[in-house]
């Protein structure tokens, strides 16, 4: 009982980072290269945590609390989302209005320390920041908010298990949290996660400042924000095998995930990155997504 | 088989939705097109149960006339005009997409209004076939551009086709087929207006007849 309802917690503080070597690796390929080791971000986090944190004197106990309050945050949403068919840790009925605001959370401590800096190119990124998430926000509620109401419950564990893809609405929710889940973490077509070109950036211009270990903990709750997104598609997508094959469950959860990860460097490497202004757009039309699907549920 | 014809509706507000998000002229007939064709083979899911030689030729015509001809005669328009590939909206691209979630949501309430009686499994019918009128007229007043106006009325006629589809039991081959060609008359002549308003203005800004004097 135990083991199932922490194996999701194990299993993404474990692989969640190998998952961006996974894209980086497809990316290199589709470009010919070798690419970077698969563990490279372990190696980069490894590195990160024992250098020393260099602080600016313009900053207060936002900028250090920024990191730690969110990887925190998105710890508890690892916590609230389950392997298929078991129930996680922290379950409860309601919980995915806490999933959805514990990202909302960590969102919200990494644009505070970004402005804390007072630096007018990270005040930037975490305007775009906050003005794209206010519009990816409406299409994930909506979207778990019509599941829920097919499997007629509000605890994310219970609705994982209780759903899988049946219906032409769940086609219509899958894409929406799609685009939420590239959108949300700063992935192609949204932001380019390796350039470091200011027109463009969102997510990594908010971090420019941290060093050392404040950086490890946002590379690594990061990682854990694609686990924890891509494990709720992924438990939308899976038939649930009954609590017993909690093995097969997660061996199936991890393949998934691989997969994920392979599509989302599919992506990458054969998108170009949106013009700024076309973002809102396609944000838009994922919350019309995921309206449509929610009115055509409450029929 | 049901679901089948929920999907093909559920395509067909899709469609709309995609129409009045995209901004591509081209890229908008093209959805006109697959949206023609959905209506040709939708007309052969909602009387499956009575296949007739005149349903067919009733998909048939609409699936050719919709599918093809109308959407090659939009893009020879464009050719000959050498218009702008934009839409020209008043209303922007993601408010037209809110505002179509909008008229789905009205569609579904006067889908429960009217006093029709469907087939099970049709209910998303009704509410599909408004919806599409209604896309269909936001476009010819929310778009500048006397394409995308062109482009509306098919929409429009698109929807006004599905209702007849579903709600009039015995449709006579005549009336139907009558109304298609009417709207193929219809884009032909738009067409002819457009290239006209064009030679005589150098764009296809219906805004600017604005300053005629009469």
């Amino acid at each position: 009982m135990q083991t199932e309802a922490y194996m999701n917690l194990f299993l993404g503080l474990a692989f969640a980072p190998l998952l961006g070597g996974i894209i980086n690796r497809i990316k290199a390929a589709f470009a010919g290269r070798t690419g970077q080791p698969l563990l490279q971000q372990y190696y980069d986090m490894y590195k990160n945590i024992r250098k020393g944190a260099v602080y600016s004197r313009t900053t207060s106990w936002l900028f250090r609390a920024g990191p730690i309050v969110g990887l925190a945050s998105v710890l508890i949403a690892l916590a609230l989302v389950p392997v298929n068919g078991s129930t996680a840790p922290l379950a409860f009925t309601g919980d995915l209005i806490l999933f959805a605001y514990a990202l909302g959370l960590m969102r919200f401590f990494t644009v505070l320390a970004a402005l804390d800096t007072g630096s007018s190119f990270e005040g930037m990124g975490a305007s775009r920041e906050v003005f794209f998430s206010a519009l990816a926000e409406p299409a994930l509620l909506l979207g778990l908010a019509t599941v829920a109401r097919r499997a007629g419950t509000l605890s994310l564990s219970e609705l994982l298990a209780a759903t899988s893809v049946t219906s032409p609405e769940l086609v219509l929710v899958l894409a929406a949290l799609g685009i939420v889940f590239l959108c949300e973490n700063a992935r192609i077509p949204f932001d380019d996660p390796n350039t470091h070109l200011e027109l463009t950036m969102i997510h990594e211009v908010m971090v420019l400042d941290h060093s050392g270990p404040d950086f490890a903990f946002i590379q690594y709750g990061a990682a854990l924000k694609v686990w924890v997104l891509g494990s709720v598609i992924v438990g939308l997508i899976l038939p649930v095998a009954g609590g017993k094959f909690l093995l097969l469950n997660s061996a199936a959860l991890l393949g998934c995930m691989f997969m994920l990860a392979v599509i989302v460097g599919i992506i990458e490497s054969t998108m170009a990155r949106l013009r700024l202004l076309r973002v809102p757009q396609l944000l838009v039309a994922a919350g019309a997504l995921s309206l449509f699907a929610f009115i055509l549920s409450m029929r | 088989m049901g679901s089948v014809l929920e999907t093909t509706m559920m395509l067909l507000i899709l469609s709309d939705m995609a129409l009045l998000g995209l901004s591509r002229l081209r890229t908008c007939i093209a959805v006109a097109s697959f949206q023609g064709m959905l209506l040709g083979v939708f007309t052969l899911l909602a009387h499956e149960q009575a296949l007739t030689p005149r349903i067919f030729l009733i998909a048939a015509v609409s699936f050719i006339l919709k599918g093809f001809v109308f959407p090659q005669l939009l893009r020879r328009s464009i050719r000959e005009a050498s218009a702008q590939n934009e839409m020209d909206p008043y209303v922007g691209y993601s408010m037209s997409v809110m505002a179509g979630m909008a008229m789905f949501g009205a569609a579904l309430w006067l889908g429960e209004q009217l006093p029709l009686t469907l087939a099970a499994g049709m209910h998303l019918v009704i509410p599909a076939a408004l919806t599409t009128v209604l896309t269909g007229l936001f476009l010819i007043i929310a778009r500048k551009n006397a394409l995308s106006q062109c482009l509306g009325f098919i929409i429009l006629e698109n929807g006004i086709y599905a209702i007849g589809i579903v709600s009039v039991v015995e449709i006579s081959v005549l009336v139907e087929i009558g109304i298609l060609l009417d709207a193929a008359v219809a884009v032909v002549v738009m067409g002819v207006a457009i290239f006209h308003i064009n030679r005589q203005f150098d764009h296809l800004d219906t805004d600017q007849l604005d300053s005629l004097k009469g």
